[in-house]
């Protein structure tokens, strides 16, 4: 009998919260994380809501939580803004985390549930038996090893190669890709209660954030659509430019740079495979507007941890029963994501004219609660020619 | 072009942050990132988006500057 029924490869947020589920629902968890120190490096802006800790079963403390916001702020490419409650500002407002001490917390209660974990340690292929997967193979601190197992989780981010080996296709168009960069900048000026959007063609088929950390200092970013992008390093470029022409910024020095890449596709079609599961960034599961993963990603782990104790006690791996998994998260996430990739498409096509003109209707009707669907009927009571764009969502 | 690709990319080390953004972009999977060190594999079919979506530029074609 093999020393684990489940291998969770990589262990941010969606691997810890599968790790967890799953242990707590009987299975034997090993999880393998290839850095050296979880949660670290910071590959984030650190910006999340409250409204979904409860349903999944984190309890934050005191580190895990650098800053709470009341709000976000929305700035249009001229600089007039509109401010957006927290209530209002759906997925991606309300408190800005400490990822080394969340991914830790998160870690932490996987162990506390049951789950190994090992550092220092990568997965380098699946092991198969007749065609079908019974483990993984794992460098780990200079050793390879064949760990047996009954299903392998690909919770390794981005850059995934879990579902690749699989014959999974989690490959993504130019257009469904955005290349990131970030500061945490110190000595700054700063609304320090709201997280800040800023729109338009200072980041081409993107945004900026800003989202305090402190009362000087916060993660000041950017991302741009790959299709948007045309010469080397061009990203970094962007937020340089626009930290020297924002007086606010000019004198802020940076405490750390962050750099990745982001996925703001349609849901994938599938995500496992007989032996397989994918999570998380992994899996595609980020929001192709906002392009906030952790969220959804915790929300999706915790039906995998579920589906895997069941699969456990079952002795069923096979992509049939891994189905059950499939089915749960596109119930809870996958209308939402294929619509606000649909809105991405367009959002993407806007003038800095247009957006300055939503800014000014916002401000001008009010909204009481933002979805997409909120924003985009709030817009065409006064402006219609401004969203017949999305003649479809209304 | 299925030469001997391993040779066709250098990678800035003093710029690269391993952050994965090539590998994830990667349309056949011909980058891997081994802790710190990136190497392409001949797979490559020199679609060159590794360069383009690099956010620091830490990519480049051999001789170029």
């Amino acid at each position: 009998m093999p020393e684990y029924d489940i291998v969770v490869v990589g262990a941010g947020p969606a691997g810890s919260m599968t790790a967890k589920w799953a242990a707590k629902s009987g299975a034997r968890v090993l999880m393998i994380e290839k850095r050296q120190e979880i949660g670290s490096p910071v590959r984030c802006g650190e910006g999340i809501s409250r409204s979904w800790l409860d349903s999944v079963g984190i309890k934050l403390d005191a580190k895990s939580v650098a800053w709470q916001v009341k709000g976000a702020k929305i700035v249009a490419p001229n600089g007039k803004s509109f401010y957006l409650s927290e209530k209002m500002a759906g997925n991606e407002v309300g408190l800005v985390l400490d990822r080394v001490f969340f991914d830790k917390l998160l870690a932490k209660d996987a162990v506390k549930a049951g789950s190994d974990l090992m550092l220092k340690t990568s997965a380098v292929g699946l092991i198969k038996k007749d065609g079908k997967v019974s483990g993984v193979k794992i460098k780990s601190f200079g050793e390879t090893k064949d760990i047996k197992c009954g299903c392998v989780v690909g919770a390794d981010g981005y850059e995934s190669q879990v579902g690749r080996w699989a014959g999974i296709n989690t490959s993504l168009a130019p257009r469904d890709i955005t290349s990131c960069f970030q500061y945490r900048l110190t000595n700054i000026d700063q609304e320090y209660d709201y997280c800040e959007f800023i729109l338009g063609s200072k980041a081409p088929g993107g945004y900026i954030w800003m989202f305090p950390k402190d009362k000087d200092t916060a993660n000041v970013g950017l991302g741009i659509q790959l299709t948007k992008l045309k010469d080397p390093a061009e990203v970094k470029k962007y937020l340089d430019k626009y930290i020297q022409g924002d007086p606010r910024l000019r004198k802020g020095r940076p405490l750390e740079m962050v750099s990745g890449a982001v996925s703001i596709c349609a849901p994938i079609d599938r995500t496992v495979a007989d032996g397989i599961l994918l999570v998380g960034d992994a899996a595609r599961q980020i929001d192709p507007i906002t392009g906030g993963g952790i969220s959804n990603s915790c929300r999706a782990a915790k039906v995998a941890g579920e589906v895997l104790g069941k699969a456990t006690k079952e002795r069923n791996f096979s992509e049939r029963s891994l189905q059950r998994y499939e089915k749960g998260w596109r119930d809870l996430l996958e209308d939402h994501l294929y619509r606000n990739w649909m809105a991405k498409e367009k959002l993407v096509t806007l003038s800095d004219d247009t957006f300055n003109k939503i800014i000014v209707t916002l401000n001008e009707v009010g909204v009481e609660k933002v979805s997409s669907y909120a924003l985009l009927k709030a817009i065409e009571k006064k402006h219609p020619e401004l969203v017949k764009e999305f003649q479809e969502f209304l | 072009m299925k030469s001997n690709e391993l040779d066709e990319f250098e990678v800035d080390i003093t710029r690269c942050m391993h952050c994965g953004a090539c590998v994830g972009s990667c349309p056949v999977n011909a980058i891997c990132l081994n802790e710190v060190v990136l190497e392409f594999n001949d797979d490559c079919n020199m679609c060159k988006r590794c360069i383009k979506v690099c956010p620091v530029g830490a990519i480049k074609l051999a001789g170029e500057r």
